[in-house]
């Protein structure tokens, strides 16, 4: 996945660059599928193969110029001190964190003991996001349904005609 | 099927193939669906599969092709009847249960198809509104012509 994201930005041509795009989200599909989340592998891969089918529409025929970078010496050194600085931090932070599979919220447990008994679901993930975090799916489809409202708006062909426009 | 425009798409060796794996794909995407509560996947899942199948023929025979079958009033009604049948479960639940999106009916027998009360439904309505919802955004994308000048 690093490999990938480092190809991305230093690939001149477009379509090689948006083909790097799609395998840095394989890499994390498969990352899902190791670490044992099928439901969030699945949803990624999926839509990874999605967006590079739009990405390509979008740009491959488009004469896009790329130009090249030019690398300040005082902007490197900054942008290196910050990162390192968030890395050294961030060790102390994740000291702090709780061990993988101990998680700190209780609820978790309930979930796994009582989910197939409450809503009659064999598959945990989906009685959570279906049951008991119902607002959350809910909210998500208004997310998406706003955005296609705004891809309709701004895409149609024919403008609305204004009423007064004589 | 006949093919009014067959000058659109790609060649002929990419439409016969895609005549027989488009209908794996909305099928494995349906089946992704309706098992959602009892194996891995669910509604958003299986939407953008439905919706990759749509894809998938619009890449392979052009737009048009899928535009004269598919009549796209009828896909922008479908998508917003299955958000406002999302928001009608929810009162139904409020209704019966007195709690908003509450499962109003039986939990039913684990491990069976037609068992989890009302997650299933929900799964449905999903999928059919992430399916319409994302093929428009790839159609409106696709058929979007920037002027000149």
């Amino acid at each position: 996945m690093i490999i990938g994201s480092i190809a991305c930005l230093e690939i001149k041509n477009i379509l090689s660059s948006i083909i790097t795009i799609g395998v840095v989200g394989l890499g994390l599909s498969l990352a899902f599928l190791f670490l044992g989340a099928p439901d969030l592998a699945l949803v990624q891969f999926v839509f990874e193969i999605l967006c590079v089918i739009i990405l390509i529409r979008a740009f491959a025929k488009r004469s896009i110029e790329v130009r090249a970078l030019r690398r300040d010496v005082p902007e490197t050194i900054i942008a290196i001190v910050i990162l390192a600085s968030i890395f050294v931090l961030s060790i102390f932070a994740f000291k702090d964190l709780p061990s993988f599979g101990k998680p700190i919220v209780r609820v978790a447990e309930r979930y796994l003991a009582q989910a197939g008994v409450e809503t009659g679901s064999q598959n945990i993930v989906t009685a959570v996001i279906l049951n008991y975090r119902v607002y959350d799916t809910l909210g998500e489809v208004t997310v998406l349904f706003t955005a296609i409202l705004g891809a309709v708006t701004i895409l149609r062909k024919t403008g609305r005609k204004k009423r007064h426009a004589e | 099927m006949q093919n009014n425009f067959p000058n659109e798409g790609m060649s002929v060796i990419v439409k016969t193939i895609t005549r027989f794996t488009v209908w794996l794909i909305f099928l494995y995407g349906l089946y992704i669906v309706i098992h959602g509560h009892l194996s891995p996947g669910g509604g958003f899942a299986g939407g953008v599969i439905v919706a990759l199948s749509f894809v998938h023929l619009t890449l392979a025979y052009g737009k048009n092709f899928v535009m004269e079958r598919v009549n796209k009033f009828a896909m922008n009604s479908l998508e917003a009847i299955a958000a406002i049948l999302i928001v009608l479960t929810g009162l139904v639940g409020l209704y019966v249960t007195g709690y908003f999106l509450a499962n109003f009916m039986g939990v039913g027998k684990l491990y069976t198809l037609l068992s989890a009360g009302y997650i299933p439904m929900l799964n449905i309505f999903i999928c059919v509104k992430v399916g319409m919802g994302l093929y428009l955004v790839f159609y409106y994308l696709a058929s979007f012509k920037p002027k000149e000048g």
